[in-house]
């Protein structure tokens, strides 16, 4: 049985998809998004954060501390913190023991027409443990979501769409240099992977993040909804509106944030571009609620 | 709103309350003169009768519903027969920040002079404490439980449908068929329920009475009022000369008819949670669809004299109480509460057009008095539920949602029909009941912090060093955690032997003592029984002890298990010197102790298998246990305000809580323990039984953000829904960022209006106690991290 590495699941979720749902975020990404707001779960392995609000500098794991001690925070530290504000990001799961998990919150899925979201991170980089978990989840009748970026081998993404009753599929820039230039990868695969998958693939709802100055204007949000506008598999478009919690996160993995003091567009903005979307005939929603 | 309702409202809103001696005057005088000249049930009747013919009555301008208990809406009164207020106690009142009442100089100077010579040694509370057993007193001055009777009448009961079917009249010819029906020769009760009947139908003349000089104030004022209020006026003298005598033909009579019977109900005795309709949404259905079907009424109309109906309610204040009770629960509030939706006698759904008309009305007014719920079944349409959520969204607390199949189960464990089951549901904070047809009795909260506490100090309080529990040994001989919790099951059903013996006492007072007349007239089966409701003539009579604290003891019982059992980190005499000692010196342990041990309200089956043994054990120790009415005792799970009075008694606590914080309240997670979120809360506060409660509660609150538009609205609806699946019994929420409840502290003249759901009700918000403030800015804000 393949293990995953997954680094929160996130019960009562809202905005992954239908009803209340928990969202597994999965670690290890192709990307490295200028704004992600989960830059913990770039790195594949396992890591040690600190959260400095709940730090009560009892002296054991300070900077100064291991320092002296040459070294970084290990486990024994993780399990002498007093407060909890050292954590580890990423836990090693089995397909069952995850599912179990999941499966503590049945009564809201079947209650509110939600289910279980794979997100991340990218889960398709951990193909054999979520086309496993998939298959569990669709056994016990779980609905379940996929949110990828496309940035994956055809066919681990066929195989993990074939069990997922939804698909989330990121698209963030058109322009293939501009999409190098914000992500650090070429955008072909994900378009090619898209356009194949839209013709498998019922449901899927394409979420395009809007970031102020990356992506936001009118050249590249009008060449996406020209690319979608034909595919047959997408039920909406969903625009995302940049938020700030990234900034925090980089900061606390001591990594520095490319897009300091990026402000969120406004309400205003975002109906603006959504007509671009609905003029093309795609549902299109801001913030992913219909 | 209508602008007479406009104003109504802003009068009651600014009303101050205050303290009336009027009816101590009248209850002294009317004692003094004829004490030992009847029976006790004829006595009390008479006195009854006597206040409400000389009370001075209140008729409003713009009132189209009349009737104050006081002269004056918020003018509230005393009833020094049950619990004397001293000239100390009255001057408190006047002064104090927090639920403040007025007290005129001359109520103290007629205490001085005729209330307190006359009542002292002859109140129920002196007459109860002069009987009451030391090691009772003990216990309950160590903070172990309190006792509601200590102060006010048992009460806490609802009216059925039947109100609206028969008049006075009615009852009295069911009572002269009674009477008629007593068989002197083989009954050797028949006396005493003679006696009784006597009472009862005394207590209907009293409430004709008073819708008679009702009758005649109208008339009066109407004489030189202009045109349309004159029409108004003799609309009411109308009504009050046929209701209550005999059965309301219309809306406004329907309204009037159960006013004056709540009336009568809290000015007899000031039983605990007043009166409450019950189901009001079916109770009018008939009136308001014959009202509209020819052309009598409309739908504005409706309303209209539904806020007046309303503002009646938030007129009356709670009765003023002294002593102890006053840290315990902190409230203007009288407790009042209605039911919406739920289920019709036949087990269809209850809901209609009025339940949607008085959600609207509820939403608009948002006044702390009535409080409001609505009753949830399986058949509840979404629609309805939903209207409900939106009205919760605007942050007042209410209505409160209760899983209405739950209701039902819970009661037919307890034996009673499914008919009187379904026309059942809940009252005061979320207790469950027969309406019209049960005395169901809150006995006293009781603090199961304390239990473990004398569990770990061989039964001596520690913050008194006094023995007050069993001797169940020294904690260090304690093996292993079941060692330790069977210490902690010794000594809850010590102090609950303890507290039981005390109020099978009081209930027997209250039964000899302070009959209940009017209360009984419209209890089944009172009249065929010829029982006092205080003395088991009711049809179901359940007596609940309401536990706190069980979020607080489960976390301790965990961290108890895990420091001591499991890993043997710190023995367990050691981690008693540590919490005897508040942690001092030791914050390093207190903060792994909060942030590393298992905790109820994750859904971590750890921690919540200490709650669910520890309910099941409370469950064993209480329920069926036989009161002195022919019914048994509860368990309810249930703190009101009481949980900050627990904590302040107790010392710290194995879960991390400072000395004297305050504990968990109802079966909420301790507050900011649980970090899972909001279904996780959810599914641990399901893993107990509810249906073998006589009511739990749960408190949540969420962020205003969280509940924006359709998709907010459907979110809480699932959330609702699925607990309800789960057996859970009822849930309410505080929809109020922590920032604004910041700004309320900091700027209270500002947001004197500011009302928060605080346990089974909701109050204002700058009126709570600062502790109690601190806590409900630190429960859990349930945002999306």
């Amino acid at each position: 049985m393949s293990k995953g590495s997954v680094f929160n699941i996130q019960r009562f979720s809202l905005q992954d998809g239908p009803g209340l749902r928990s969202t597994v975020f999965m670690k290890g990404c192709p990307l490295s998004c200028l704004w992600c707001h989960n830059p913990e779960s770039q790195a594949p392995e396992a890591a040690i954060v600190r959260m400095e609000n709940r730090c009560m500098a009892c002296g054991h794991c300070g900077e100064e501390e291991l320092a002296g001690r040459g070294r970084v925070p290990g486990d024994a530290d993780l399990e002498a913190c007093p407060t909890g504000a050292l954590q580890r990001v990423g836990e090693e799961l089995e397909p069952a023991a995850l599912v179990q998990r999941l499966l503590r919150d049945r009564v809201f899925f079947d209650q509110s027409g939600g289910g279980v979201t794979f997100s991340g991170g990218e889960p398709l980089l951990q193909a054999p443990f979520l086309t496993e978990t998939l298959g569990r989840l669709r056994a016990e009748d779980v609905h379940t979501a996929l949110d990828t970026c496309g940035f994956s081998p055809w066919e681990a993404l066929r195989e993990a769409a074939g069990l997922t009753s939804l698909v989330l599929y990121d698209l963030k820039l058109m322009d293939d240099a501009r999409h190098r230039a914000a992500t650090g990868q070429s955008n072909r695969i994900i378009l090619d992977n898209l356009k194949a998958l839209s013709g498998l693939h019922r449901n899927i709802w394409v979420r395009v993040p809007i970031i102020p100055g990356i992506n936001d204007d009118e050249t590249n949000l009008e060449a996406t909804a020209r690319f979608l506008a034909p595919l047959a598999g997408i039920r909406q478009v969903d625009l995302l509106p940049y938020h700030r919690t990234g900034e925090a996160k980089f900061a606390r993995m001591g990594r520095t944030y490319a897009l300091p003091g990026l402000q969120p567009p406004t309400t205003q903005r975002l109906e603006a571009l959504a007509a671009i979307f609905r003029a093309r005939g795609l549902t299109t929603t801001l913030g992913g609620h219909p | 709103m209508s602008e007479r309702t406009e104003r109504l409202r802003r009068d009651s809103l600014a009303a101050t309350p205050c303290i009336t001696g009027e009816r101590a005057e009248i209850v002294t005088r009317f004692y003094r003169e004829n004490f030992g000249k009847f029976s006790m049930p004829v006595l009390r009747a008479k006195n009854f009768r006597a206040i409400v013919e000389q009370k001075e009555l209140w008729l409003g301008e713009d009132e189209l519903i009349v009737g104050e208990r006081g002269p004056r809406p918020k003018a509230v009164p005393t009833f020094p027969e049950l619990t004397c207020h001293s000239a100390e106690d009255l001057r408190i009142l006047d002064s104090r920040k927090l639920t403040q009442y007025r007290v005129e100089p001359s109520v103290i100077e007629l205490y001085q002079r005729e209330v307190i010579p006359y009542w002292t040694g002859r109140s129920m509370r002196e007459q109860m404490f002069a009987q009451l057993p030391q090691e009772w007193i003990d216990a309950y001055e160590a903070g172990c439980y309190t006792e509601f009777m200590e102060q006010r009448a048992p009460g806490h009961t609802v009216a059925d449908g039947k109100l609206y079917r028969k008049g006075m009249l009615d009852f009295q010819g069911d009572i002269a068929a009674a009477m008629a029906a007593l068989d002197f020769e083989r009954d050797p009760e028949a006396l005493d329920k003679r006696e009784e009947l006597q009472g009862m139908a005394i207590s209907c003349d009293a409430v004709m009475r008073w819708a008679q000089r009702y009758a005649e104030l109208a008339e009066s004022q109407a004489v030189v009022a202009d045109p349309a209020r004159r029409r108004e006026l003799l609309k009411i003298a109308d009504v009050c000369r046929r209701v209550p005598a005999q059965a309301p033909r219309d809306f406004q009579e329907a309204l009037q008819y159960y006013w004056f019977c709540h009336l009568s109900v809290i000015t007899e005795l000031n039983g605990w949670d007043a009166f409450s309709p019950g189901h009001l949404d079916q109770h009018l259905w008939p009136f308001y669809q014959r009202g509209l079907a020819d052309g009598s009424l409309t739908r504005e109309q409706a309303k209209e004299l539904l806020q007046c109906f309303f503002i009646k309610f938030n007129n009356h204040t709670a009765p003023a109480k002294q002593g102890v009770t006053a840290a315990e629960s902190g409230t203007l509030t009288d407790f009042a509460n209605l039911n919406l939706a739920g289920l019709l006698r036949d087990g269809s759904d209850g809901s209609n057009e009025l339940t949607h008309l008085l959600l609207e009305i509820i939403e608009e007014m948002h006044l702390l008095q009535p409080s409001s719920n609505m009753q949830i079944s399986r058949k509840t349409p979404d629609a309805v539920l939903k209207h409900g959520l939106k009205v919760i969204r605007r942050g007042y607390g209410f209505p409160s949602l209760f899983n209405a199949d739950s209701v039902v189960e819970e009661q037919l464990r307890q034996g009673k029909t499914l008919e009187d089951a379904r026309e059942g549901g809940c009252s005061g904070c979320v207790e469950v009941g027969a309406f019209g047809k049960e005395a169901y009795i809150l006995t006293g909260y009781f603090n199961l912090m304390k239990m473990l506490e004398l569990a770990l100090h061989d039964g001596v309080d520690p913050r008194t060093g006094r023995r007050i529990g069993a001797s169940t040994g020294d904690p260090a001989e304690f093996k292993s955690h079941d060692d330790l919790f069977a210490a902690f099951e010794a000594q809850t059903r010590h102090i609950l032997d303890i507290k039981i013996r005390g109020n099978q006492l009081i209930e027997r007072l209250y039964a000899t003592r302070m009959p209940h007349t009017f209360l009984s007239v419209i209890t089944d089966d009172c009249i065929s029984k010829g029982k006092d409701y205080n003395a088991g003539g009711a049809r179901y009579n359940n007596s609940f002890i309401q536990a706190v604290g069980i979020g607080s003891v489960t976390d301790s019982l965990s961290a108890l298990r895990s420091v001591v059992f499991d890993s043997g980190e710190l023995s367990l005499p050691r981690f008693i010197q540590v919490l005897d000692g508040d942690f001092q010196g030791m914050e390093l342990l207190r903060q792994r102790l909060l942030n590393k041990t298992h905790k109820y309200g994750n859904d971590d089956d750890y921690a919540d298998a200490q709650m669910t043994r520890t309910f099941a054990m409370l469950f064993a120790a209480i329920d069926g246990r036989p009161n002195t009415k022919g019914g048994a005792y509860r368990v309810e799970m249930l703190p009101t305000t009481c949980h900050v009075y627990f904590g302040e008694v107790c010392f710290a606590s194995a879960d991390g809580r400072h000395r004297g914080l305050p504990l968990s309240e109802g079966i909420s997670p301790v507050q900011g323990a649980d970090r899972q979120g909001p279904t996780a809360v959810l599914k641990s506060a399901s893993k107990m039984d509810h249906v073998k409660t006589g009511g739990t509660l749960l408190n949540m609150k969420f962020s205003p953000s969280l509940l924006e538009g359709e998709a907010g609205i459907n979110n809480l609806h699932s959330l609702v829904r699925s607990y309800f699946k789960l057996d859970g019994h009822h849930m309410q929420f505080n929809v109020v960022g922590a920032e604004k409840l910041r700004e309320a502290q900091a700027r209270p003249e500002q947001f004197r209006d500011l009302i928060v759901r605080v346990a089974g009700y909701s109050d204002y918000f700058c009126d709570l106690s600062p502790a109690l403030q601190e806590e409900i800015i630190q429960r859990t804000e349930h945002a999306e991290f």
